[in-house]
């Protein structure tokens, strides 16, 4: 069955820090004609709003792609503090 | 919580370790070794260092092992039966893998190889599928069990560097000095960057792996799959990802599936794929849509794979530090199997006896831990990464998931379909195809390819 991102992070298990544990600088990805955060974020973190990138860490499942996909390095990327983010409990 | 106090709570360890209370507010903060993340390598390294009596210390940023690992699919499981032997009868394993099958999706067709062998369900069993969550607390819970301090929840930072050696770890605020430091903090490992091990991944050395773990009773699950008992399949798929460089995945678990895609970072670039709907794409195939329906999705989940296979891989170990699993990017993708798992429970394991022989020897220099290496190689993954060390830029080549499953479709379609008109002759029919699916430079340079990398 089919089902829609927000439905399959509903499913999911967090403990969301008040510190954001990725900051992305917005300045830098001004100039970005790619965007390869927006495609390669699998929660959906990085989103397109009349052509302004937007950005929230909440739904982040910790994998590290955005960092790594970034050719402008606007994204500081860490992982939660302990105890902090996502908890799966079948994967 | 820091790693004092919650080593301050378990106080029956603090006369192991050796730990004094001053004043009940300040303990000494060296142990002899730190092993940095309790996944595979981790809690291997660190049950291997207890059972020889080394003081051990296994921070962890989950609050329990496991909690943020994600299954590769397939547990390759001869290191472990080494080290445990027979752990499957205690373990939580979910299905021994006697079936595995690749498929090539192109819109609604698809070819498949399936080989089995029931012999794979007796001694020596060949690998599992198993749920990271409850393994790999199993795994950290022997290792504890064996002597290690379990520290989870605690996030570590950097490494410790004094005088251009590993000293410790830091984390937060605190700093624990160490004699030795395994690094087995996963594919993002700040460690093994922090050290000046290696540089941050780029695009081309990565993968992501997305997958969605779909639920489905057991005796369905068994039936569809044609399983007895506790066996199961390990499938890849090639092609059902939008002509992305990467494929797909399907293991049986006990009473869910995993399905999920792999694809390489750089295939982001241009907006082709889309990380979130990669899974769905993986469903538009008609095979796929049967092996998962009526299924229900209970979790969804991502993570990163080295896939740059020997040439991606970090400096093993510096002075005070060896690296080992994800961190060290040992991972080889062959296409028809994924060693993964295996080898960071197979480093774990070597990185574990080589701080021991370390710890005997009081030398911790980099020369000191040569070992490290011998031992990889002796337990075939640095061997077996060195030889098929140019099978991931085969993988990484986009023809592999879009124009040859098609090929091959295309191929078959002719094979089998009659039609009320003379057939033409077959090597004819077969070469026109080929030449129409890929072009001739490309599929010489393929050839070649494949072959050296083979």
């Amino acid at each position: 069955m089919k089902m829609t991102l927000e439905d399959r992070l509903g499913l999911l298990k967090y403990r969301i820090d008040k510190i954001p544990h990725i900051v992305v600088d917005a300045e830098k990805c001004r100039g970005c004609e790619l965007r390869p955060c927006v495609a390669g974020c699998p929660a959906g973190c990085f989103t397109l709003v009349e052509r302004e990138l937007h950005f929230q860490y909440e739904d982040c499942i910790e994998c590290g792609t955005c960092k790594i996909v970034c050719p402008y390095g606007a994204v500081d990327w860490s992982y939660p503090r302990g105890t902090f983010g996502v908890a799966y409990r079948h994967s | 919580m820091t790693i004092l106090s919650s080593v301050y709570f378990k106080s029956h360890i603090k006369v192991r370790f050796g730990l004094q209370c001053v004043g009940c507010s300040l303990m000494t903060e060296k142990v002899e070794v730190v092993v940095v993340g309790a996944g595979l390598a981790g809690s291997a390294a660190a049950y291997q260092l207890a059972k020889a009596d080394a003081n051990v210390m296994l921070v962890e940023r989950a609050q329990y092992p496991g909690e943020k690992n994600v299954s590769g699919g397939l547990l390759l499981s001869r290191i472990l039966d080494r080290m445990i032997p027979d752990f499957w009868e205690a373990a939580p394993i979910e299905r021994i893998v006697t079936g595995y099958r690749v498929s090539m999706l192109s819109g609604k067709e698809s070819t498949t190889i399936e080989y089995r062998n029931s012999r794979f369900a007796t001694h020596p069993r060949n690998g599992f599928t198993v749920n990271r969550s409850k393994f790999d607390r199993w795994l950290a819970g022997r290792a504890e069990e064996a002597g290690a301090l379990l520290v989870p929840g605690i996030r570590v930072d950097a490494p410790l560097l004094e005088n251009g050696r590993v000293s410790g770890i830091v984390a937060g605020e605190e700093e624990i000095h160490a004699d030795i430091v395994v690094a087995a903090d996963g594919v993002n490992s700040q460690m093994a960057i922090g050290a000046g091990l290696r540089e941050e991944y780029n695009a081309h050395e990565v993968a992501l792996g997305v997958k969605e773990v779909i639920s489905l009773p057991r005796d369905v699950l068994e039936e569809r799959f044609a399983l007895t008992d506790t066996e199961g399949v390990a499938h890849l798929f090639l092609g059902g990802t939008k002509g992305n460089p990467g494929g797909g995945f399907l293991y049986t678990n006990l009473d869910t599936l995993s399905l999920g895609t792999v694809l390489h970072l750089s295939g982001f670039e241009r907006l082709r794929a889309e990380a979130k709907e990669s899974v769905n794409y993986l469903r538009e195939s008609p095979l796929v849509q049967r092996l998962v329906k009526d299924g229900t999705t209970i979790e969804y989940s991502a993570h990163l794979v080295p896939e740059a296979g020997y040439d991606g891989i970090s400096s093993l170990y510096t002075d005070g530090m060896l690296v080992a699993g994800d961190a060290a990017g040992l991972v080889l993708n062959l296409g028809f199997t994924i060693e993964g798992m295996n080898y960071a429970l197979a480093s774990g394991y070597a990185a574990g006896e080589t701080a021991r022989a370390a710890l005997e020897r009081r030398d911790f220099s980099k020369k000191a831990l040569k070992g490290y290496e011998k031992r990889l190689s002796e337990l075939g993954v640095l061997a077996n990464l060195r030889t098929f060390r140019r099978v991931p830029s085969m993988m990484a080549n986009p023809r592999l998931a879009r124009e040859y499953p098609r090929l091959l479709n295309t191929i078959l379609r002719d094979l089998f379909t009659s039609n009320v008109k003379p057939r033409s002759r077959l090597m004819p029919t077969v070469l026109s195809r080929v030449l129409q699916g890929v072009s001739l430079p490309h599929l010489l340079r393929d050839a070649v390819q494949g072959a050296r990398a083979l």
